[in-house]
């Protein structure tokens, strides 16, 4: 088990639901009958979100955050890419030892799963998968190829932009978070009904990643910087509370 | 006047319907990436407590049973304590607390096999009744929906979140129910007449 320190214990800070998307968006078919219709119980956290699963780095192999090579050891074919951030809290401190994983399409914009039949083909050494263990400064890195846009049925002529898949746990169970990365300059992201379950275009444009040449390698991959935000804690730890607060 | 510098939380966005090649990649048959699937059990051998199966399906507004939905559990060990962080102490060696469930891909069936969990103080000390805390993600679920599972044979009266509950009828959501020694149904059902209560913590 990893040390935890007083910044993993306070209660966490509350959810700003405008910010996320609604859960019924009717742009998003799906959603219309997977939405609860009643509202959230609400309330502050407990100890069973304020506590949480713990990763340790001897649980990943030394390949898992390489999508390029982690299926068959050959390359997959696209445009080689570091995906790569900081988990950070809503104060801005750095998230260590967080298990963060993605999961995304191939090249031509194909996922390795018995239900995707889109026409691109698979690609032999594209597995799809790839995860990791923030930093003690909560950086993490993901070698990758650059996944296409696919379509999808929803309205007749809807087309995902490029985007990553991503999940990430924080120290407490109450900040599991799922989200999706998508990329500076594709047109596709505004005319997207998954963005635009999204209310706020500032919200939005916290899930593009830009195109960060500081950290391209010349003559072999460029790279996308992606920040990951998880809810913060509250400086009031358990040892102080007293009964009754 | 200043400007407050926090961060905004990152959106969230569905996990859409690929969620298992990247969390469950070796039960979706994709093989030889990672050696196993992370949160197989919740317990190793040898965690102490009383064993529990706790099956169930998750709904959709339509009578639906979705078959591609993904649910995490969390919850203490046998004296209510959790493993990792919590700031009183060490929980049983053997109860990692945590388990990814998915739905059986034909008839969307899920279980969890673990330890019926002791009752954990909440914040104003009064103790909140044994349960276990639940997220769950799926295509069409824009932000992971938390509920939790409490159990038909324990006494849930006292329990403080259970309290807040306005509509007492919707209670029974919450509550597996026993259906033989050690085993519990418990049904999820995202919209409609029975909905089950989500929260907001
Ligand atoms: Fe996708």
């Amino acid at each position: 088990m990893t040390l935890r320190n007083d910044l993993d214990r306070g209660p966490l800070f509350f959810r700003d639901r405008d910010w996320h998307p609604a859960a019924y968006t009717p742009g998003y078919k799906t959603s219309m009958t997977r939405a609860p219709h009643r509202p959230l119980v609400a309330m502050g956290s407990t100890l069973s979100e304020e506590t949480g699963p713990a990763f340790g780095h001897s649980m990943i192999g030394e390949r898992d955050n390489n999508l390029i090579l982690n299926f068959t050891g050959q390359p997959a074919i696209g445009e080689r890419i570091i995906m790569h951030g900081r988990v950070l809290d809503e104060s801005g401190r750095g998230v260590p030892n967080v298990l963060v994983e993605i999961w995304q399409a191939n090249a031509g914009g194909r996922y390795r799963h018995k239900k995707d039949s889109y026409a691109a083909p698979l690609d032999p050494n594209f597995g799809g998968c790839g995860r990791t263990i923030s930093g003690p400064d909560g950086a993490y890195e993901f070698l990758t190829i650059r996944p296409g846009a696919y379509p999808w049925p929803n309205r007749v002529n809807d087309w995902r932009p490029m985007h990553i898949h991503i999940s990430v746990f924080g120290s407490g169970f109450g900040q599991r978070l799922i989200t999706q990365m998508y990329f500076e300059g594709d047109p596709l992201i505004a005319r997207c009904p998954i963005v635009n379950t999204i209310g706020k275009d500032r919200a939005i444009q916290a899930l593009v990643a830009p195109l960060d040449m500081n950290r391209a390698i010349p003559m072999d991959c460029l790279a996308y910087k992606f920040d990951i935000v998880l809810r913060g804690r509250r400086q009031s730890f358990f040892e102080n509370r007293k009964e009754g607060l | 006047m200043q400007k407050l510098d926090y961060l905004k939380e990152t959106p969230s966005q569905t996990a859409g319907p690929y969620v298992h090649i990247g969390l469950t990649p070796n039960q979706l048959g994709i093989e030889g990436i990672y050696p196993t699937d992370l949160g197989s059990s919740p317990i190793r051998p040898g965690a102490q407590g009383q064993e529990i199966t706790i099956t169930g399906t998750v709904q959709d507004g339509a009578g639906m049973i979705l078959r591609d939905a993904l649910i995490e559990s969390w919850q203490a060990d046998a004296n209510g304590i959790y493993p990792g962080n919590d700031p009183r102490g060490a929980a049983d060696p053997n109860v990692t607390g945590w388990a990814r469930i998915i739905a059986d891909f034909d008839s969307g069936e899920w279980t969890l096999k673990t330890i019926k969990p002791g009752r954990v103080p909440f914040p104003d000390g009064r103790l909140m009744a044994p349960h276990i805390a639940l997220w769950i993600v799926a295509r069409g679920v824009n932000l992971g929906l938390q509920t939790r599972i409490y159990f038909e044979d324990e006494d849930n009266s006292s329990c403080p979140v259970l309290a807040r509950i306005e509509h007492r009828a919707r209670l029974d959501t919450l509550i597996a129910r026993k259906t033989g020694d050690g085993s519990y149904r418990f049904d999820i059902i995202l919209q409609g007449e029975n909905e089950t209560v989500f929260f907001d913590m």
